[in-house]
């Protein structure tokens, strides 16, 4: 007798196929059975476990396109486990992981080491991305078609952008090859040397070394230019200005295969956030302007913007508590996606293309199964009150390292329940 | 014996390239070329065609095959043949290609053979020199005796070109080879396809009315002939591929991938083979499938062909000038 699971009067949102309607969902043998309006309204499921939600939104488990961890390497930052544990308490189902770990994932017993020890160790799937090029280095292509063999999602140097037009070109160009997905961090690399902030009136009150925020723009213009060059499938990982999106949007009209994200702290944070020098709000790249902030809010509203990302980062206490300009950047976010995201509804945005940015849109990008409530898909889901409202305490977070930006800050709306393959990997309370 | 005349076979008194050759001019090559295979066979290969002329062998790069093809092709025909070995030369010293060209001009050679570096060379060396000139291999330009060796091979083997489809695969982008290949395949009727990763490829290659793939599988469906071309890791300045381990895996040719072509294709590759990046030995060697002796076997045939077809040029310019 295989596993079922019913889930009765609950409110489905399936961004995948637009359905936003009050109904049940069977899981079976770990996937999506049966999914339905009238589904167990004439008779009571008979089934082992059944979950009443009482109006409760279930929908997809979160697909986020960018996390860190410390595994290999910086192990006492973040494990797969321990990532995979606060993924589950933020509703995320699935992890895409950054190759920029010591060693860096650029060879294809490094993807096949990852997903091993995803298997053993992770509550939720992880999908590995490689480097693009080697060591990170920006010199020398990585092995992207035995790379996506052994199991690769996506090609991506972090945040390093590849400064070598000549290199990015090959990469971008044999990347097409296999019509695989790369990914590009977007900050001019001269420009944005040694820099921590965004140059600014603020920027110049606090004497941090600053770059100007056309660092970005400058990029995305070089590399859409390749892009129509090359047929390479281009995703920009987490823009931030308005002067990058515009440049994309342009771009997305004239039929460019370009896609981009935004990270959650670029949603909800602009530059004094920073305040007096705290560092858990130095990211990178650097929070922006409010005008640029509210850009990128609308972006995801207007569905310019194609998925939102954790870009959960974990530093520790040796990493963070240093002065601003040295200390690391980064914030861990995988418990925050959904309640940021969720904010953006809460200040008038749909709700479906919201949900969207952080389901559908990036599984389909990585080429993953998940992140749609369609029969036969995995039943990778999330259950939550949209609206409950709750305080952020970085000292309950789930994942091992808790340099959160968002610490005290009050959101509404986070996971109660959350399944990976039909297996529930968390309940609140 | 020129004196007979024979019928002239080139508008031109260079072979620069494929380009600019007619279909019906390369037929003629390849008619006279298959009677040269039969003198290549048979005990006494010589013969005084070419007697009292002199042809100069001006290899600016390594080469094994051509140039001693050359020169074997020049001495069965009768030619006095000199190879000038740039190494030792005063190139060596800085001297400039049309410097070089003067020098020789004056030692009035009848046919001058060159290979270079640079895309043009043939072309302007021909413009400079009162001799007719053969290009061996100019840059990624053209290398227009190996498109007629191979020519030739096909031909022998299969009859024609029509509806043939020869799929050629690798570094298309710094060859020479594919670049006069697909030329001459094209205008012959073949149904051409290149086949390589798209660094690999050069811009517009859908322009010279071939199919451009990019993955074994596609490219090869149904190919009557599989060319493989070498992987020029030398003349690559910056990575185009990122291994070769990666590049055998997806176009190596093996057994598995020969697969996809027509039951009985055959494969061939110009030389010099890198096994175990493009080919696999166990291809190479087998002498069912493989055309690569052959092609070294057809390769002198071609150029006695070509150095005939010239030399009745070169006897028709002697005899406008004895009338003028």
């Amino acid at each position: 007798m295989s596993r079922r699971i019913a889930f009765k009067n609950v409110r489905l949102i399936d961004p995948a196929s637009g359905l936003d309607v009050k109904g049940g969902l069977l899981v079976e043998n770990g996937r999506i059975a049966d999914i339905g309006p009238r589904l167990f309204n004439d008779a009571e499921p008979n089934d082992p476990e059944v979950i009443d939600a009482r109006g409760l939104v279930l929908a997809p488990g979160l697909v986020d396109a960018c996390v860190h961890t410390g595994e290999p390497g910086a192990e006492h930052r973040e494990t797969l486990a321990s990532a995979s544990e606060a993924a589950a308490a933020g509703g995320v189902t699935t992890i895409a992981v950054m190759p920029s770990t010591n060693p860096v994932i650029d060879e294809p017993s490094l993807v096949d080491f990852l997903l091993r020890r995803a298997a053993a160790t992770a509550k939720v799937r992880v999908a590995p991305v490689a480097a693009l090029t080697k060591g990170l280095a920006g010199e020398t292509m990585t092995e992207i078609g035995l790379l996506r063999e052994a199991g690769a999602v996506a090609f991506y140097d972090c945040e390093r952008t590849v400064a070598n037009a000549r290199v990015l070109r090959r990469a971008m160009s044999y990347a097409a090859t296999f019509d695989a997905l790369v990914m590009a961090h977007a900050e001019e690399p001269e420009l944005t040397a040694g820099t921590a902030a965004t140059e600014s009136e603020f920027s110049t009150r606090l004497g941090l070394p600053a770059a100007p925020a056309i660092a970005e723009a400058m990029i995305v213009a070089r590399d859409i230019a390749l892009v129509e060059l090359t047929g390479a499938r281009y995703h920009f990982a987490q823009i931030s200005t308005r002067a990058a999106l515009a440049l994309i949007v342009a771009a997305k009209a004239r039929g460019v295969r370009v896609t981009c994200g935004v990270a959650a702290h670029h949603l909800a944070l602009n530059e004094l956030d920073v305040g007096a020098y705290y560092t858990f709000r130095k990211v990178k790249p650097p929070l922006r302007s409010e005008t640029d902030r509210a850009a990128m809010a609308d972006g995801v509203a207007r569905g310019d913007i194609d998925i939102i990302v954790s870009s959960h980062e974990p530093q520790g206490a040796d990493t963070k508590r240093q002065p601003f300009a040295v200390a690391a950047a980064g914030t861990v976010g995988l418990e925050t996606l959904l309640p940021i995201a969720l904010s953006l509804h809460h200040n008038g945005a749909d709700l479906m293309t919201v949900l969207k940015a952080v389901t559908a849109t990036p599984a389909r990008l990585l080429g993953l199964a998940g992140g749609t409530l369609a029969k036969g898909a995995p039943a990778d889901l999330v259950l939550f009150d949209a609206d409950e409202p709750f305080v952020v305490e970085a000292d309950k977070l789930h994942s091992r390292a808790r340099n959160t930006a968002f610490d005290g800050r009050r959101l509404q709306g986070r996971a109660r329940m959350t399944f990976v393959g039909g297996e529930c990997v968390f309940k609140r309370g | 014996m020129t004196s007979a005349n024979p019928l002239p076979i080139l508008k031109s008194s260079h072979l620069l390239g494929i380009e600019g050759l007619s279909p019906e001019e390369v037929t003629a090559l390849l008619d006279l070329a298959d009677t040269y295979v039969d003198q290549s066979q048979a005990a006494d290969k010589k013969t005084a065609l070419l007697k009292g002329r002199t042809l100069i062998n001006l290899f600016f790069e390594a080469s094994t095959r051509t140039q001693s093809s050359f020169e074997l092709a020049g001495k069965r025909l009768g030619a006095d043949v000199m190879n000038m070995a740039v190494k030792n030369s005063s190139v060596a010293k800085g001297e400039t290609l049309i410097d070089t060209a003067s020098t020789l001009n004056a030692m009035r050679p009848d046919i001058l053979v060159v290979r270079h570096e640079n895309a043009g060379a043939a072309e302007l060396l021909s413009r400079k020199l009162s001799c007719s000139v053969i290009n061996a291999g100019d840059g990624a330009h053209e290398h227009p005796t190996q498109a007629l060796l191979d020519a030739l091979t096909i031909r022998r083997r299969l009859g024609g070109f029509e509806n043939r489809i020869v799929a050629i695969c690798g570094d298309i982008f710094h060859s020479r080879v594919a670049r006069s290949n697909l030329r001459l395949l094209a205008m012959m009727g073949a149904r051409v396809r290149l086949v390589a990763p798209r660094p690999l490829l050069p811009a517009d290659a859908d322009r010279f009315g071939v199919e451009v793939c990019t993955d074994m599988k596609t490219g090869l469906k149904d190919a009557d002939i599989v060319m493989m071309l070498r992987l020029q890791l030398e003349r690559m300045g910056g990575a185009f591929i990122p291994s070769s381990r990666e590049y055998f895996r997806f176009y190596g040719l093996d057994r598995e991938k020969l697969a996809y072509a027509k039951p009985g294709a055959l494969v061939m590759h110009p030389g010099p083979m890198n096994r175990g990046v493009e080919i696999s030995s166990d291809i190479a060697d087998d002498v069912e499938v493989s055309l690569i002796s052959e092609q070294v076997e057809m390769g002198v045939a071609a150029r006695m062909a070509v150095l005939d077809a010239l030399s009745r040029s070169i006897a028709r310019k002697s005899d406008s000038r004895g009338h003028a």
